[in-house]
């Protein structure tokens, strides 16, 4: 067993983990975090998405000890204290980018990311972003138009609905 | 001017406030005390006898807790299947055992043949590895066609051979069909596979199982879409436990699309070893796990054959389907390739007479099961492609092949069992036409061309019968169920609405619109209302969620017992006002009395019911809390037209998806927003079925498509924007809400689009290609333009 | 995951004697080998993560030569390899944002996946793969598929690119695993054209010498025209026969010519 102490969603976390204790599984199982899912075992389908030391990483394929020392944000710190959802999730429920909500934690995470790096993407920018958030309800097509409304871009004239 | 709220309004969904926080409450998010964690040791070959276990070392691992075999579960019941085809020859089907833990014998790689509990998964996973399983290989039965030949080894070896089935349908018509075909002017004929796939909801399949000593009550947390229907099977069939001593549970679902119907093994297996350990038991199944344990979808090979007189009138349908049912007949399985897509047959088309074929085969594959659309997405592919197929050889536009021969009055009693209740083929294929602007093809092609790049254009309709199922009927046909579905309307007394109903969102919003429709009735806010649903011990009992039946069977309840509800509330209101009842007038939540301004709210009524100091107790009983049973007289018949454009790289060939239009009719429309967030979805998992998705299995048995490393699911980039449409409205004419169901459409109506897309792109270039089986992957797009 | 211990160093020399331990393996961004290890398919016994260590991070540009620390990220080589466009583009592309955020160049060029993306680049540039003990030529360094020079426990510190006239790298997708199914990496130097392919052969990545041939006479695609690679050795599998990836080999190398310029 390994002690480990990290920054998560602003707060200090720490607990003993064996060496093969995944980030995903220190944030659920320990912390109690369940919001960042564990969709697949061979780093695809990104439902597992948060951000470490700020970037997107996949919480599954990273150890926990890895993470010793890092500042970890998840879903469960993107609204505000009082509940406000941010731009991305307000987005996302006002264009129906979700149905099951499995996958959503991690798309929002990595959506964050991108307008992090690029305030004003295009289309084809968000989809090849989202190469590695698998969706199986949506169709992608709410969540592409979630993001561009997210970062302020005029959706009006995408598809209705 | 869209209204805000009530029926055709698209509020935003109050379930995704929990799912974008992260506060979902999914089943793999419930730990219970103490609880322990099992792993399944499964067969890594498809066919092999057991000679012997050895767990000794296993049992001596850290942290095992105990080591399950076939052998503890000798006297527990199989697995049952929910539905008995009875073949041509008026033969039930052959059904075989399904033991939780392999009996002796695996059939298929992932065939659970120990269970190791222990304190941690890892830890189970572990002394899993330290099992010895003295086993013989035995030969793999994986070809549907060599496993019905004489002398085939058999996957089951108390069944006479391999064939589940062989159904001929209408089996009457059968000389008929075949007279028609020796008279016609032109047959077209076409051999094609469609593919098999895995459902691959983004969430795991999980099962907690727990028992209670002090109550003797078992609970089972599970990824289920009807909780009702595992507690059936689970109780009744395998485990013995009463349904007042068992409950299960499925709270949030990350998507199901078919495979989490079926009653799992797993599931069984947690019930079961909760009690004999007598602590809490869970499994997580990983995603490597589910694509060996979850039940597949698709996988018929399939002649079909079409007569055409000399004017191109369909005369008639001929097909013989092999359909692979895996290794065992999970619960549905038998039905899919028979009621649910020989009764499709006829499509949009007045094709007189049809005969459809079906041999079900078992094979040393994972059984196989109803995926998205199950059975229609077969029968539409195949009808289709022969007709696209027909329209070339015959030199004629598709369309209007298409248009010529569709059906244009209704009822409409088709050769093949049913009868559609109502459609417009036309108004749909002419919205398709709007919105996926077919006049501006030419000049697209040609823009396309300049680039180096071959543009196709794919139409197709289709029909479907969903909103499953009326009880006689689906009786009649081999149901061992009935397939209604309830609703417990219970009124607080401070007039806020709570709806207890069998079916089970696992995404399609249910908390959001089925309070519209109750709004819509009362006249009330939709926040008064909140939906209960998932949980055995506070629903009644109710089928579930599948076969685009919610809105149209559990909404339809929903409405029985609301409209129970109100002529109840006025009747109170009546006695409060001192007034006739039948001048009694419901609006806005409120009732009035006809020509005067007397009125009582809806509220007031509600605490009347529940303080009943001034009320009809002569009459009628305190309380305001009803429940219905709704029936369907009929299925319900969705249809549509869908449109797809492709570019193919000659140099390449692959496939881009360049644009799609989806115009459908699903009779009324409770939420818009829904409707085509359904309909996006199920495009993309048609598309997906077209050009990427396939599990394949090698000649041993071995699974070759086993993770996302191998089977290829839609990304974000594999699809555009889509153009769906669904104003053209013919409402059902037997349910309360006239509406007809989405669930399923788009995965039906999109793969043939695709493929008849991709088509017509090589044969633009000149290429003699008149059929490639799906997934049209770059490589089998290639090999055709070049074979 | 069969259970280790992991250790962290911040030098070399640290984690070069952490290595020497047997069974310890070293872990760069973990992207590949944290998913071998789900699958049970590998057990060290320790796991020595190089995250730790500054020295094997950044990347810089010298008199021609662009040297990448071992330990820098996919997502850093992106976003500054200037200096070497085709490479820095290559980088983008590899896996998905997430992925490219942890996994290394080192990480990659040590596992040589016969599909993966950088061991192209280090061939056809000619690179010098860099270790705690020596220097490796590339021409020397790729030994088949998940195999290279490397003996055990020596660690690739950084690798040096000479930075070529014009290069391009032309990813074909494999639409499941997203790797590629083939990928052609072309770089033109003052002495000589050099192709590398990855993802197509059984015998991992490797220098497609008719091409470079042709190309050192005429750097355009025409010049490659009736040039085939023989499909024999070509990987077969449900993604594409051999004949398939054969065929990709010679558009990939055309594509890539072509925005080489």
């Amino acid at each position: 067993m390994t002690q480990v102490s990290m920054t998560v969603n602003g707060q200090a976390a720490s607990g003993d983990v064996e060496g093969r204790t995944l980030l995903s599984t220190f944030l659920r199982e320990h912390l109690g975090l369940t919001g960042t899912h564990v969709g697949c075992d061979t780093s695809q389908c990104g439902a597992c998405v948060v951000h470490v030391d700020g970037n997107a990483v996949k919480s599954c394929t990273i150890l926990a000890a890895e993470a010793d020392g890092a500042d970890v944000a998840t879903i469960e710190s993107q609204a505000a204290a009082d509940g406000t959802l941010n731009a991305v999730q307000q987005a996302f429920q006002d264009h129906h980018g979700l149905q099951c909500g499995f996958c959503t934690p991690g798309m929002v995470m990595s959506a964050v990311a991108l307008l992090k790096d690029n305030p004003s993407p295009s289309e084809a920018e968000i989809r090849a972003y989202l190469e590695g958030n698998i969706c199986r309800c949506t169709g992608y097509h709410n969540i592409v138009k979630a993001i561009m409304a997210a970062s302020g871009q005029d959706v009006s004239a995408i598809a209705a609905e | 001017m869209p209204k805000d709220h009530g029926i055709g309004a698209s509020p935003k969904r109050r379930e995704d406030v929990r799912f974008l926080t992260g506060v979902g409450n999914y089943t793999d998010d419930i730990n219970l005390n103490g609880q322990a964690y099992v792993h399944f040791l499964r067969s890594d070959v498809a066919h092999g006898k057991i000679n012997g276990i050895d767990s000794t070392a296993a049992a001596a691992m850290p942290g095992v807790v105990r080591i399950f075999t076939g052998a503890d579960f000798e006297g527990v019941g199989s697995i049952p299947c929910g539905w008995q085809v009875t073949d041509k020859h008026g033969q039930p089907m052959q059904e075989p055992a399904h033991p939780v833990l392999a009996q002796g014998k695996v059939r298929h790689v992932g065939d659970p043949i120990a269970a190791v509990v222990a304190n941690t998964p890892e830890q189970a996973r572990d002394a899993a590895e330290a099992i010895e399983v003295d086993m013989e290989e035995l030969p793999a039965v994986i070809d549907m066609k060599a496993a019905v030949q004489e002398g085939a080894t058999k996957v089951h070896d108390d069944l006479t051979s391999n064939l589940c089935y062989d159904w001929g349908f209408v089996e009457e018509n059968k000389g008929a069909v075949d007279e028609a075909f020796s008279n016609a002017a032109h047959v077209t004929t076409l051999e094609l596979v469609n593919n098999r796939l895995v459902a691959n909801p983004m969430e795991p399949r999980v099962a907690v199982g727990d028992y209670a000593r002090h109550n003797g009550e078992s609970t089972l947390y599970t990824t289920s879409q009807n909780p009702h229907v595992i507690r059936l099977l689970m109780g009744a069939f395998v485990l013995g436990i009463p349904e007042h001593k068992l409950r299960v549970v499925a709270p949030d679902v990350g998507g199901g699309f078919g495979t989490k119907i079926f009653h799992y093994a797993e599931e069984a297996f947690c019930t079961f070893a909760a009690k004999a350990i007598n602590r809490p038991v869970k499994w997580t199944s990983s995603r490597s796990e589910a694509f060996i344990s979850d039940a597949h979808g698709r996988d018929h090979v399939t002649k079909i054959e079409l007569a055409l007189d000399a004017d191109n009138n369909f005369t008639a349908l001929r097909t013989e389907t092999y359909a692979n049912m895996g290794a065992y007949l999970s619960t549905f399985a038998p039905s899919v390739p028979t009621w649910l897509h020989g009764t499709l047959m006829a499509g949009n088309y007045k094709t007189p007479l049809i005969y459809v074929n079906v041999k079900a085969v078992f094979t040393n594959t994972v059984p196989v099961d109803a995926y998205r659309g199950a059975g229609r997405p077969e029968a539409t592919y195949q009808l289709e492609r022969v007709v696209d197929k027909a329209a070339r050889e015959l030199g004629v536009d598709p369309i209007a092949l298409r248009r010529q021969n569709f059906i244009t009055e209704f009822p409409y009693a088709t050769p093949v069992a049913v009868e559609y209740d109502t459609g417009d083929y036309n108004a749909t294929m002419d919205k398709l036409s709007e919105i996926a602007d077919l006049s501006g093809f030419a000049a697209r092609r040609a823009e396309s061309e300049k680039n180096g790049k071959l543009r196709g254009l794919g139409v197709n309709c289709y029909i479907e019968a969903c909103g499953i199922a009326p009880s006689n009927l689906v009786g009649q046909l081999g149901a061992r169920a009935g397939l209604y579905e309830s609703a417990t309307v219970r009124v607080n007394a401070t007039g806020g609405l709570v709806v207890m109903t069998g079916s089970h969102s696992h995404g399609q919003g249910h908390e959001t619109s089925f309070p519209q429709v109750i709004a819509e009735m009362i006249g009330i806010d939709e926040s008064m209302v909140e939906i209960v649903h998932g949980d055995t011990a506070n629903t009644p009992m109710g089928m579930g969620t599948y076969g685009s039946r919610s809105l149209a069977v559990g909404g339809s309840a929903m409405v029985r017992a609301t409209e129970k509800i109100i002529n109840k509330a006025r009747k109170i209101a009546a006695h409060l006002m001192e007034a006739s009842e039948a001048d009694i007038e419901l609006k806005d939540g409120a009732f009035s009395v006809a020509g005067t301004d007397k009125s009582v709210a809806w509220g007031d009524v509600c605490l009347a019911a529940y303080v009943p100091h001034n009320y009809p107790l002569e009459d009628i009983e305190p309380g305001l809390e009803e429940t219905a049973f709704y029936d369907p007289a009929n299925f319900t018949y969705p249809s549509g037209a869908y449109c797809c454009e492709v570019e193919v790289d000659p140099d390449t060939g692959k496939v881009t998806i360049e644009s799609f239009a989806a115009a459908d009719d699903f009779g009324n429309i409770v939420n818009p927003m829904i409707v085509s967030g359904q309909v996006h979805g199920g495009i993309a998992q048609g598309i997906g079925q077209a050009l990427l998705e396939g599990a394949v299995y090698d000649e041993n048995g071995q699974l070759l498509s086993a993770s996302y490393m191998d089977y290829a699911m839609p990304r974000a980039d594999d699809v555009p924007f889509y153009s769906v449409d669904h104003s053209c409205v013919t409402p059902c004419t037997h349910n309360p809400l006239g509406v007809k169901g989405c669930g399923e459409a788009g995965a039906i109506g999109s793969p043939p689009a695709v493929v008849n897309a991709v088509v017509d792109a090589l044969q633009s270039a000149g290429k003699d290609v008149t059929h490639i089986d799906m997934p049209l992957s770059p490589s089998r797009v290639w090999a055709a333009m070049n074979g | 995951m069969y259970n280790f211990e992991f250790v962290k160093p911040s030098t070399v020399a640290e984690a070069v004697s952490a290595l020497g331990e047997e069974d310890a393996q070293a872990l760069g961004g973990g992207q590949t080998l944290l998913p071998t290890m789900k699958q049970r398919l590998a057990s060290p016994s320790k796991l020595v993560s190089l995250s730790g260590i500054a020295d094997m991070k950044g990347v810089s540009a010298d008199g021609g030569v662009l040297t990448i620390g071992g330990g820098t990220t996919h997502g850093t080589v992106a976003a500054e390899a200037g200096a070497y466009p085709a490479l820095a583009d290559l980088a983008s592309h590899i896996g998905d944002p997430a992925v490219r955020n942890r996994g290394t160049i080192g990480g990659s060029l040590a596992n040589n996946d016969p599909s993966a993306c950088y061991p192209s680049a280090a061939l056809a540039s000619g690179a010098t793969i860099v270790t705690n003990t020596r220097e490796i030529a590339a021409d020397d360094y790729f030994q088949g598929m998940f195999t290279t020079a490397l003996n055990e426990g020596e660690i690739i510190t950084a690798v040096k690119f000479p930075i070529p006239q014009a290069a391009n790298y032309q990813k074909f997708l494999q639409p499941a695993s997203r790797f590629a199914l083939v990928g052609v990496f072309v770089a033109k130097y003052a002495d000589g054209v050099r192709v590398a392919v990855t993802g197509a052969s059984e015998e991992g990545v490797f220098r497609w010498s008719e091409a470079e041939e042709a190309l050192n006479k005429e750097f355009r695609p025409d010049a490659l025209m009736d040039l085939k690679v023989a499909p024999a050795n070509m990987i077969g599998d449900l993604h594409g026969t051999k004949e398939y990836r054969a065929h990709l080999v010679g558009v990939m190398t055309k594509r890539a010519v072509t925005a080489a310029g």
